[in-house]
């Protein structure tokens, strides 16, 4: 939260080049757009000339043909300018549009690339906030803000041109209030964003405390706190007010004080056209149009403490955005990759060493989480890894699927170091089915085929006739169409497991690898988990994380970590026998397993 | 607009402020109004002077000062006005956000279990602010506005009515644009944050499935899908964009019109006579003036509607009832709690929920004895103690506390009388010293004590600046233990006649954990406690312990005779010794 209070500054040369860079696809509309932006501004600063031609040529010489002729082409001007002012608008919104279509697709591939390691140290929410909002504010910059600082500059100089045109001495007169304008705006602008800075101060610690004190309301209640949890809230509260307040100031001496320079430079207008009048060079039109023209003069330098604001906060966004952008947490893919077109499902672990981080003194020695780990498995072997919390089971099916990068040995899949082949590629034939099973929104289908239009809905359908899923899915409005809601709240945590299956066997993998889900399920889903578990074992190499015992009896082997390091290996009669680890992981987890096995046939 | 008639009582405390604010608004608009007929006269004057050759600039000083002046006091009005309307609507929103969050501590455990806090942060932060925006420029440029409106129509009707009819002609065309578009705008809008919503959900989705998507090589799907959608954002946002992009040059040329309109036909009456050429440009000039008016009353419009419907939502939280409260039946004279607690067929159902969590509890624990509750999770074991601090009540049988039924116990009474260690420690950014503190005056010598008797003491000292240390965000990350023990000793420091410590110590080594409970012992004297853990470690010396499995006790007695009885507990004992033995393997 309260990284993304900060306010930086309002223009950072570097972030700005490297934004500018995204406009370059549409060079040719933000050429058009600007085109359309000085016909505006030209067309914009017409009218206190038309003003003028119509009270001196018209009006003064009573041509009533001539006036009648002056306000048509006014009107055609003012709707030809209004059609060029709504293409530039919407032209300015597209130009926006797609350059952060463009970004937002940029970060989100980009995302996708990104290894488990980086997903490990950043919390999802403020990965979303990048793709999301922080693009969401680039787009109030490149749309309005660019194409519109150009169009206030136009709006300037056009303005500028024909007052100096009509009349020099006019004109320098009504300008010489100039030099006060911009001090009160420079001013105004640096006490406001002072006072905005300590209103977004304040705001943040409102919301932070909110947050903390609407999450701890137990704590705060069961302790009675709260009447001083209140009064600290309203402290916060009122410090966010006062800073409130203080800016409601500074805007109340501003706009006003806009509106008196104003007036002041009318009062200079009438007096110099006094002083002048006898000259003749004053005329009554020339005066309107100044009018007019001191009115139209405020407003684009009124805006600038507008655009300051979007470009401060876009300045911040653009710089988390390439923060991101240029995170370079991806796995190193091999420059001559290994082809692994069909995998045996050969494995091998040879003497690998594990740790999640590794110090960047290197002084330190890492935590280790796998020691020196050696096994291998056969194609169509099932090998289970059993051991207590904390043994390095799960790191070890991460590595097989090459999430992480191992520090010492080697892991080979057909006798090929993994590091050899394509992430890609070796995931392709690892089917992978976690613990917690992770659905999409969507539908039953997609959850099965994860929107691989290789997988038709026959595969989809044989797959889950096989585990069994398809039982429950008939019984679902639209079936395989049935919608399955965000983490698939609807479903019960045995039919999540029958689809998460189904899903590993559409995909035919050689590989497979299983982290049995511990969470107790009613009798019967037992029943359909434990066969379908069978079916998916079967003629494929498999490497499961076992928390069944009937999964364990049937593997062909199984190995015992223990804090990571592989302590006993054997079938499981060998290894009850041994009276060691397996022994007791045995009788802590398993034996209630058979007890109630027993009593249930 | 209903909703917003429950603001009258916020606004009724400043009621003289935002009668002088209103008042303020009429004298600026009445400053203002003038002024282009100042300027109207000294284009006449100086029109006069130039056809007769006089001179003529001390007149024309006069209009240019009145000018000046008068945009002098216009501006002090303006000025005032928004230091009373805008400045009471920064006090009032203070006011509701207040009231807000007092209100929120009143709600019941409960609520806020069904609410996720984000959604009660939208209502704090967006829905508030909205309202605010309803009680200050809702106000002062609606009133702004209409003056306005009526003082430049009267104004131009009482110079020339035909004119101004004829040069307001496009004019109501204005507001009906302003209403219309804004409506479509507003329709496009939501639909675009309809999608804007579901971009959203996919990435969060695509970024919490990553693992599954990596697994089976998704990715360039995923990107395909996120493409597309994004790709339907951008129309929305392009559609938008269409009805966006037509309100102001729309609005713009029907102004223009009206320009156009009083420039022919107030022309002409100047050409035939009828008119002076100051007039004219007063007429301009109005016309201008006539501009914001129109445009802000859709504006305004849209505020109001924003604002109503913010109201309606915070006002739904504002009228909820706190289920837990002190009622009728609460016997204020009592002040004191000995710390004697019974459960007499106590039965607990969840809301929604089709099974009780908790049923049939009979039991008694006696002033000044340790009790243990044991149980797999999910057994009811933490539903059992939040039943004490009323965190939820009885749906049958009755709990008593000194005989007396904790429905009856005033909540403060009732509440600072236990000290309760929650399984999820829950500490607040801020120094250890203020969270042991936790709002109590006592003196520095009772935090060490009460950090002594959780062990905490000894890594205080090592923090940097020890007990003034913030934690949290902003200052070091406690471990799990750690904030355990903290959260130990803010129970601890508030002496209270009833300890409940619910998996308290679960994240603490067995050796700290001993040792916290030996200095416990001699603490507890006198007081009641309940002691809830998975490990038998923690539990076997107390006086009495009791087993739940699915709701109810299955077994009750002291350690060695549970440990012989050969059931939960005992399978449970059995199970920590092999882990211990596995631990040293």
């Amino acid at each position: 939260m309260h990284e993304e209070e900060v306010l930086g500054k309002a223009y950072d040369a570097r972030l700005m080049r490297r934004l500018l860079k995204y406009l370059r696809p549409y060079r040719g509309h933000v050429a058009v757009g600007i085109a359309m932006s000085i016909v505006i501004s030209g067309m914009e600063a017409l009218r206190p000339y038309f003003t003028k031609i119509a009270v001196d040529q018209d009006i003064a010489s009573g041509d009533k043909h001539g006036l009648l002729m002056t306000a048509l082409l006014f009107f055609v001007v003012l709707v030809v300018r209004g059609l060029v002012q709504y293409a530039n608008a919407y032209l300015t919104q597209w130009i926006g549009q797609r350059t952060i279509f463009d970004l937002r697709m940029e970060i989100f591939q980009h995302l996708q690339n990104l290894s488990l390691k980086f997903y490990d140290k950043n919390p999802i929410g403020r990965l979303i906030t990048r793709v999301t909002n922080d693009v969401e504010v680039l787009n109030e910059m490149f749309s309005s803000g660019i194409v519109m600082v150009f169009s206030d500059v136009f709006t300037i100089a056009a303005i500028l041109y024909f007052m100096f045109t009509m009349n020099l001495g006019l004109a320098l007169v009504s300008l010489s209030v100039l030099p006060l304008l911009f001090y009160g705006t420079f001013l105004f602008r640096k006490k406001a964003r002072e006072a905005y800075r300590e209103v977004r101060l304040q705001i943040a610690r409102i919301n932070s405390f909110m947050q903390e004190h609407i999450t701890g309301m137990l704590v705060d209640q069961i302790f009675n706190r709260e009447k001083k949890s209140f009064d600290k809230f309203s402290a916060i509260n009122g410090a966010h007010r006062d800073a409130n307040i203080k800016s409601i100031f500074y805007y109340a001496v501003f706009y006003p004080g806009i509106d008196l320079i104003g007036a002041l430079s009318i009062g200079l207008i009438i007096w110099y056209a006094g002083a002048n009048a006898l000259e003749g060079t004053v005329t009554i039109g020339t005066i309107m149009a100044f009018v007019q023209f001191n009115e139209m003069f405020w407003r684009p330098i009124r805006d600038l403490s507008e655009k300051y604001n979007i470009l401060q906060t876009a300045m911040a966004s653009s710089e988390r955005v390439f923060q991101l952008l240029d995170d370079t947490s991806v796995l190193p893919s091999p420059q001559h990759p290994a082809a692994l077109e069909h995998s045996k499902g050969e494995i091998e672990f040879r003497n690998v060493w594990f740790a999640y981080n590794i110090p960047s003194d290197g002084a330190q020695s890492p935590e280790w989480v796998l020691k020196d780990i050696s096994f291998s498995i056969k194609p169509g072997e099932t090998v289970a890894i059993v051991g207590h919390t904390g043994a390095g089971k799960t790191s070890i099916i991460s590595l097989l699927s090459r999430f992480y990068d191992i520090q010492k040995g080697e892991i080979l899949v057909d006798g090929v170091n993994i590091q050899h082949i394509k992430p890609q590629d070796l995931r392709r034939h690892i089917g992978v089915v976690l613990q917690d099973v992770f659905l999409f929104s969507g539908d039953i289908k997609g959850n099965i085929n994860l929107g691989d239009f290789l997988i038709p809905l026959d595969r989809v359908k044989a797959a889950a006739r096989v585990v069994g899923a398809h039982r429950f899915i008939e019984q679902l409005p639209g079936e395989y169409d049935a919608e399955v809601k965000e983490r698939g709240a609807t479903l019960s945590v045995g039919q999540k497991q029958l689809l998460s299956f189904a899903r590993a066997l559409a995909f035919h993998p050689k590989i497979l690898v299983l982290d049995e889900a511990t969470s107790s399920v009613d009798t019967e889903s037992e029943l359909l988990i434990q066969a379908a578990i069978k079916k998916l074992l079967q003629g494929r190499t498999a490497i499961v994380i076992a928390h069944r015992l009937s999964t364990i009896q049937n593997s062909d082997k199984i190995i015992v970590l223990h804090k990571g390091e592989v302590r006993e290996m054997g079938n499981h009669q060998e290894l009850l026998s041994r009276n060691g680890i397996y022994r007791r992981l045995y009788e802590l987890q398993y034996k209630d397993q058979e007890v109630k096995a027993q009593s249930a046939t | 607009m209903k909703p917003l008639l429950r603001l009258l009582p916020y606004l009724a405390r400043y009621k003289k402020t935002l009668i002088v604010g209103i008042l303020t608004v009429v004298g600026s608009n009445l400053f203002s109004i003038v002024q282009p007929l100042f300027l109207g006269y000294a284009i006449d004057e100086l029109k006069a002077g130039m056809e007769s050759k006089t001179y003529i600039t001390s007149d024309l000083l006069l209009w240019a000062g009145l000018i000046v002046g008068f945009s002098v006091i216009a501006g002090f009005f303006t000025f005032l006005t928004r230091q009373t309307i805008i400045v009471v609507s920064r006090h009032t929103e203070f006011d509701l956000r207040n009231d807000f969050l007092s209100h929120l501590q009143k709600l019941s455990y409960s609520y806020f279990q069904n609410k996720p806090t984000g959604d009660l942060m939208a209502h704090a932060t967006n829905d508030i602010s909205s309202v605010r925006n309803v009680l200050g420029p809702g106000i002062m440029y609606p009133s702004d506005t209409i003056l306005t409106f009526v003082l430049v129509l009267t104004m131009m009707l009482t110079r020339d009515w035909q004119l101004t009819l004829l040069a307001l002609i496009p004019m109501p065309l204005v507001s009906i644009v302003v209403y219309r578009v804004s409506k479509v705008i507003h329709d496009r809008f939501t639909e675009r944050q309809e999608l804007f919503s579901r971009l959203t959900t996919r990435a969060q989705e695509n970024l919490s499935g990553i693992r599954v998507i990596k697994s089976y090589v998704r990715e360039a799907f995923e990107i395909d899908e996120f493409r597309k959608l994004s790709w339907d954002y951008l129309k929305k946002n392009l559609v938008l964009a269409k009805a966006q992009s037509l309100l102001w040059p729309l609005m713009f040329l029907l102004v223009g019109c009206s320009i156009v309109l009083t420039m022919y036909f107030g022309g002409l009456r100047v050409i035939d006579g009828r008119m002076t050429i100051g007039t004219l440009s007063a007429f301009m000039s109005y016309l201008l003036m006539l501009i914001w008016p129109m445009i802000a009353f859709g504006w305004v419009l849209n505020l109001l509607q924003q604002g109503a419907a913010s109201m309606g939502r915070l006002g739904a939280i504002l009228d909820s009832i706190p289920e837990i409260r002190d009622t009728v039946q609460t016997n204020h004279s009592l002040t004191e709690i000995e710390g004697r607690i019974e459960f007499r067929s106590v039965s607990f159902t969840h809301k929604n929920a089709n099974q009780p969590a908790l049923q049939d509890i009979d039991l008694k624990i006696e002033k000044g004895t340790t009790l243990a509750i044991v149980g797999y999770t999910g057994s009811g074991k933490t539903t059992m103690v939040n039943l004490l601090p009323r965190l939820y009540d009885v749906t049958e049988g009755q709990l008593l506390i000194d005989g007396n039924d904790v429905r009856s116990i005033p909540l403060t009474v009732l509440r600072s009388n236990i000290g309760y260690v929650p399984q999820e420690t829950f500490l607040f950014s801020d120094t250890i010293a203020d969270n042991i503190r936790y709002g109590l005056d006592n003196g520095d010598s009772s935090i060490q004590q009460a950090s002594e008797i959780s062990q905490i003491h000894k890594d205080v000292n090592d923090f940097p600046k020890q007990y003034d240390t913030m934690i949290g965000e902003r200052g070091i990350t406690l471990s799990g233990g750690q904030k355990q023990r903290t959260s130990i000793a803010r129970a601890i420091m508030r002496e209270p006649k009833i300890l409940i410590l619910d998996d308290a110590l679960s994240s603490v080594d067995t050796y700290t954990e001993e040792e916290i409970l030996r200095r416990l012992k001699s603490f507890m004297e006198g007081r009641t406690s309940i002691i809830i853990s998975h490990r038998i470690s923690t539990v076997k010396d107390a006086d009495l312990i009791v087993v739940l499995d699915k709701g109810q006790i299955v077994e009750r007695g002291s350690h060695e005779e549970l440990v012989a009885q050969g059931g939960i507990y005992a399978d449970l004992h059995q199970k920590q010794l092999l882990e211990k033995e596995l631990e040293s393997m």
